[in-house]
């Protein structure tokens, strides 16, 4: 999941009997599932915690396109370079669907992007891990794309309209982008040499337990979790989707003939589940806290891309005014 | 504030149909946007044409407003042509 | 080296600078100037990839010794490379970017209007494909050096600095060698003298509007990269594109 524990500032969901009149009026739209408009009265938890959580998903896909691109100028022949060109390109399109939509809200692009700059916003956890070698670009394909897209796939049904839409487009956008991953994987597995399959197996070790944590903490520690999934912004439960992902995930985990860092992994019949490891919560708050592997050199980095091009979006929009005032004049 | 002006978009996806909203996009000035939302919104083939616009330009129907606007049209059901009864002897018309 | 007849020696240099300005633009993937351009030079990057792909598809199929595009660009060191000297040069700021893509992209539309009308019908074909991709190109980078030259004080003072730093390597899009005019001779490409007018004339348009002052017409000796003789930048280039397919040879990726 690409927006982990969003903050409502509700600290419990208020009864239909508890709500004014506008509040009541806008609580049943969301029960009977129509969508919430830009210009819908909202309550001002609702703006404000949609603008947090569409931000951090948009900071997530452009932060996303990092650890990519830290391998996209080695990526080994001309097709593998080119679908990861396109899938990163994808990256910042869904990062600006997202913005858009964001900024139906009222909130200005600039001053979220500033926000995460500054360290106050947050973004998906998993983008300050590192990519080390080759087939992590297929593991971040598979598991980090494939989490996203568990995610994503209910967030397709969200109470508000753009978000909605913005999440509809980018599914039909990602659906190759895990596949492509895979196929990554796929490939160095059945047709690769001993490093190659050593390469993959060591992605898989250093990526899985991340990939599990980017659905957030688990429900019990979710206290926004219950007035988000009230206003169905969120829809299903952290542990359900992460026991769904792992669910889907295992089968293709042990076609490519690899395994799992986990040895509490095992099909529980009795659950018609996988039963799973306990996730080391302690790493996952160390990350979120900004003191992952990564989380540094990924800020700085947008931090230095956005303020070394200050002089470039100044000169568009100069130039953009010269050009008014001669058209004007003529 | 934001250095560029958020434009609005809208996409026709084929020869002889309407062009849609499907977003916005930040640019420095109309061209830009043009080739900003081109860039955004139609990656794989999805336009024939575009149109932008200036977010602020756009003047929106208000919510509040929706019964006085749209409602009156509700009951005028002779507008609609299965509102007609012709005899089968007519044919298709 | 080896030494290859006209035709493929001609796809090497085109299908070897499109893969070298390709690869310079990934190295903007998450430090562009704002989101939209992350967006737009990576297209153009990935129009580049294409386009080289299909040069040296054809290229391979020529040499025909088993190796394919892939081997081509992965495999060769910067002595064999073909590629203008002009597009393995650093990126730098916006401007130096920015300077290279307009010149570049301006000597592409003219070659490829050229190559459209070639005698060998998969030239011409090619050249069809990427002539749109480059129409598009052109237009933008020649948006952005208008916008900077004639942007803000700032802006203007490097653009100024962008094109003084990559002029000199604009003499090998305007002077053309035995290759290229036997070739031309031969109807496989548009003469090059004609090309480098039309350059010139874009060139001259655009930097005029961006108020910028076109330089002399630039002189170069020694270096050529037509040649595989190369300025040292392309050996580090290489040495990152290729590390995979050199540390791991003959892997299927």
């Amino acid at each position: 999941m690409y927006a982990q524990m969003v903050e409502t500032g509700a600290k419990r969901v208020k009864t239909l009997e508890e709500m004014s009149p506008e509040e009541r009026a806008f609580q049943e739209r969301i029960d009977a599932e129509v969508k919430i408009e830009p210009k819908n009265w909202m309550p001002d938890a609702y703006r404000k915690t949609l603008i947090r959580q569409i931000s951090q998903h948009a900071h997530s896909e452009i932060v996303g396109m990092l650890p990519e691109g830290n391998w996209v100028t080695r990526a080994p022949t001309f097709k593998r370079k080119l679908q990861l060109m396109a899938k990163i390109q994808d990256e910042a399109g869904h990062g600006m669907y997202l913005y858009s939509a964001m900024e139906t809200l009222g909130a200005d692009r600039d001053e979220e992007v500033e926000k995460l700059h500054n360290g106050r916003a947050k973004y998906s956890s998993i983008f300050n891990y590192p990519t080390l070698n080759w087939a992590d670009m297929g593991a971040v394909g598979w598991l980090v794309d494939g989490a996203a897209i568990v995610n994503q796939v209910v967030l397709q049904r969200t109470s508000y309209g753009p978000y909605s839409r913005a999440m509809i487009r980018i599914c039909k956008e990602e659906s190759f982008h895990q596949r492509q991953g895979y196929e990554i994987l796929l490939t160095m597995m059945q047709e690769g040499n001993e490093a190659q399959k050593e390469m993959v197996q060591d992605a898989i070790n250093r990526l899985w337990w991340p990939a599990l944590m980017m659905f957030g903490p688990s429900d019990a520690d979710s206290p926004n979790s219950a007035q988000s999934m009230a206003w169905k912004i969120k829809r299903h439960t952290n542990d359900e989707l992460r026991q769904r992902f792992i669910d889907q995930t295992v089968p293709q985990l042990e076609f490519l003939g690899c395994t799992a860092p986990d040895p509490d992994l095992k099909w529980n019949e009795e659950r018609g589940h996988y039963d799973f490891g306990e996730i080391q919560w302690e790493e996952f708050y160390e990350v979120i806290k900004g003191n992952g592997p990564c989380n540094r050199e990924r800020i700085e980095t947008r931090r230095n891309a956005i303020e070394d091009g200050t002089w470039v979006r100044e000169a568009a929009v100069a130039f953009a005014e010269k050009k008014k005032k001669q058209q004007a004049a003529a | 504030m934001s250095q560029w002006t958020l434009f609005e978009v809208f996409v026709r996806s084929k020869h002889g149909l309407n062009h849609k909203h499907v977003g916005s996009v930040h640019a420095a000035d109309a061209a830009m946007a043009i080739e900003n939302a081109r860039e955004l919104y139609t990656r794989r083939n999805e336009g024939v044409s575009l149109w932008v616009v200036p977010s602020a330009a756009i003047t929106a129907s208000s919510p509040d407003e929706k019964d006085p606007l749209f409602d009156p049209s509700e009951d005028k059901i002779y507008r609609h042509a299965s509102f007609y009864e012709l005899p089968p002897e007519v044919g298709h018309m | 080296m080896t030494k290859y007849d006209d035709l493929i020696e001609y796809l090497l240099r085109v299908g070897d600078s499109a893969v070298v300005k390709g690869q310079r633009l990934c190295e903007w993937c998450g430090n562009a100037p704002a989101l939209e351009e992350e967006m737009a030079l990576m297209n153009v990057g990935l129009d580049l990839i294409g386009q080289a792909r299909n040069w040296l598809d054809y290229a391979a199929e020529l040499i025909d010794d088993g190796r394919d595009a892939d081997q081509l660009a992965y495999c060769r060191d910067e002595r064999a490379y073909r590629n203008l000297l002009l597009v393995e040069q650093p990126n730098g700021d916006f401007a130096v970017t920015m300077a290279k893509q307009f010149f570049y992209d301006a000597w592409q539309y003219h070659m490829l209007q050229g190559l459209v009308e070639s005698s060998d019908e998969r030239v011409a074909a090619i050249a069809a494909k990427a002539l749109k991709e480059v129409t598009y190109h052109l237009r933008r980078s020649s948006e952005w050096v208008q916008r900077l030259g004639d942007g803000t004080e700032e802006s203007h003072q490097r653009m100024v600095a962008g094109v003084e730093e990559v002029w000199r390597f604009t003499c090998e899009l305007t002077v053309g060698d035995e290759v290229e005019q036997r070739l031309a001779e031969a109807g496989v490409i548009p003469a090059p003298e004609a090309i480098a007018e039309a350059w010139k004339a874009t060139v001259s348009e655009v930097l005029t509007a961006a108020t910028l002052t076109v330089p002399e017409e630039a002189r170069s000796f020694y270096l050529n990269g037509r040649n595989g003789v190369h300025s040292e930048h392309l050996g580090i280039l290489l040495a990152e594109m290729q590390f995979l397919q050199r540390a791991y040879p003959n892997a299927t990726w």
